[in-house]
């Protein structure tokens, strides 16, 4: 059994760090919950009049939701929405969908 | 993203078991094993399309659908009203197969057995699962309505609250209307299946009147103390656009119909209409209860918010309209379609070993159509909240259209495309 005590030993430790850290999939999952309108990863149907967010540049995404928040872009819903998110999670949201293709 | 093969996932579960058990930790295992899910509507559609995406087809997804295809709810009031047609609501099943490795059984699942993690199908034979989603949308408790308790009594008096058959059946009836004459919808106690559709149809209705039989009149008789969402949009609509032509008629709840004269009952009173349009009050689908898992009030499942879990049943996760609600959280497609997520995050997590995301996040959007073109939204974002194990709306976001709209109009027909494509393609 001993050359498994390091890895059970890792192991521990990422069972300790994992019930206090955010889940690994977080970006993933907080940036679906915008895809019914912005398509599947941020690619929204052409011609759907969506803005499609995948490969936006992420400071050009969080350039939008800021001015969205602020009330300084107008907006018909994004306005009401981006303001049910932290800014942790917007930039979470922001920096998956620049990965995206 | 495409799969471009299927992997051998028995022999890729097999391995990530016998490596866990080894090493005594799953932190890095992937995600395997067989997922059926029972339902292909907003919520199960998007449950399997995911679970089948974000595992990159390690996990198999089977979805059981009693229908050949898929036909939104959302838009098809427009159906009702004239203005779109059944084509423009009916998406084939085969992009889920095809692009995304899901099998696609078309059938009726009659039984659940949690304890040998098995369904029975109605055409014979029984599947097992690692873990099973039940997306069953709702049934109707047509025994809350004795006239309306037989086959026959709701082939003539309609509900078209599932989109369908009855769908179509609804715009013959308002065709075959005379002008002058009165149709009237009977709207449920709340929680109902997508609080502002009623009054959505209420306008179209109208609309359609308006054009083509104006000396119709259309009736709301609203078991609900008041409109039950975007409530200053839609009499604001009423009374623009439909001055004199809608009434509406709070607590007036149908206990009643008599078939043959088409007369809803009401508790004091009688209303003799020309269509009749009841949707009776509605509990979870009945493969819920059929399960055996924990309902409150006898209709919704009650759920865990971290994984869309059954709270007495594990390894059984029930998504849309069927749980019984969060605070504030409507039962819409969109709402269904984030279940579906929130639930293959989870259902990913749990098959490998980890806890569910802790601090899960959904979010609604509703467009209602007040004519052909002019749109009213509302809109709310739920943040999960440990002390009270939910997802509670966050205050300050979300809210209403200022004013109805022609842009949204267009925005509401994206929507549908767009959300039908992260469904369905």
């Amino acid at each position: 059994m001993k050359p498994f005590a390091p890895i059970a030993a890792l192991c521990l430790l990422a069972f300790a760090s994992a019930s206090q850290a955010a889940d690994p999939n977080l970006g993933r999952n907080l940036a679906a919950t915008c895809a019914n309108c912005h398509g599947t990863n941020g690619n929204a149907l052409k011609g759907s009049g969506m803005d499609a967010l995948a490969g936006m540049e992420k400071a050009k995404i969080l350039q939008k939701l800021a001015d969205y928040k602020s009330g300084d872009k107008p907006a018909s819903i994004m306005h009401q929405i981006s303001k049910g998110y932290t800014e942790a999670q917007l930039d979470l949201i922001a920096g998956y969908f620049a990965a995206q293709k | 993203m495409m799969l471009m093969k299927r992997r051998d996932f028995l022999k890729v579960g097999a391995a990530a078991g016998a490596m866990a058990s080894i090493y005594g930790c799953a932190g890095g295992g992937k995600a395997s094993g067989h997922v059926v899910v029972v339902g292909g509507g907003y919520g199960g559609a998007t449950v399997a399309k995911y679970l089948r995406m974000w595992s990159e087809g390690g996990v198999q997804v089977t979805l059981i659908e009693r229908n050949p295809t898929f036909i939104s709810c959302p838009i098809s009031n427009l159906v009702i009203g004239g203005t779109k047609t059944m084509e423009d609501i009916t998406i084939s099943y085969d992009g889920l197969k095809s692009k995304w490795g899901v099998r696609v059984v078309q059938d009726d699942v009659v039984a659940v057995d949690a304890a040998k993690k098995t369904i029975s199908l109605k055409a014979g034979g029984a599947m097992s699962y690692d873990r099973l989603v039940l997306s069953p949308g709702v049934d109707f408790m047509f025994d809350q309505i004795p006239g309306l308790n037989n086959a026959d009594a709701q082939s003539k008096i309609l509900h078209a609250w599932k989109a369908g058959a009855q769908t179509v059946a609804l715009r013959k009836q308002l065709e075959s209307m005379k002008d002058g004459g009165t149709y009237a919808i009977a709207i449920p106690k709340a929680p109902y299946r997508c609080p502002p559709g009623p009054y959505e149809r209420a306008c179209l209705v109208a609309n359609y009147f308006k054009q083509s039989k104006p000396k119709s009149k259309v009736v709301i008789l609203d078991a609900n103390e008041d409109v039950m969402s975007k409530k200053g949009l839609f009499t604001k609509a009423w009374t623009d656009l439909y001055k004199g032509m809608i009434e509406y008629r709070n607590n007036s709840e149908v206990k009643d119909v008599e078939v043959g004269t088409n007369t809803a009952v009401l508790e004091f009173d009688k209303f003799k209409a020309d269509v009749l349009n009841v949707i009776p009050p509605h509990r979870a689908g009945d493969i819920a209860a059929k399960s055996g898992i924990k309902l409150i009030n006898n209709r919704w499942v009650d759920i865990n918010w971290l994984s869309m879990e059954s709270t007495s049943t594990p390894g059984i996760h029930v998504l849309g309209d069927a749980v019984f609600p969060a605070p504030t959280m409507p039962k819409s497609g969109h709402m269904a379609n984030q279940h579906g997520k929130l639930a293959a995050a989870a259902i990913l997590n749990q098959l490998a070993g980890l806890e569910p995301n802790p601090e899960p996040v959904v979010m609604n959007t509703c467009y209602s159509f007040v004519d052909a073109k002019n749109v009213i939204h509302v809109s709310s974002v739920h943040q999960y909240d440990a002390a009270t194990k939910t997802v509670q709306p966050v205050k300050g976001a979300g809210g209403v259209s200022a004013a109805r709209n022609e842009l949204e109009g267009k925005v509401a027909m994206g929507w549908a495309k767009n959300i039908w494509a992260d469904m369905l393609t």
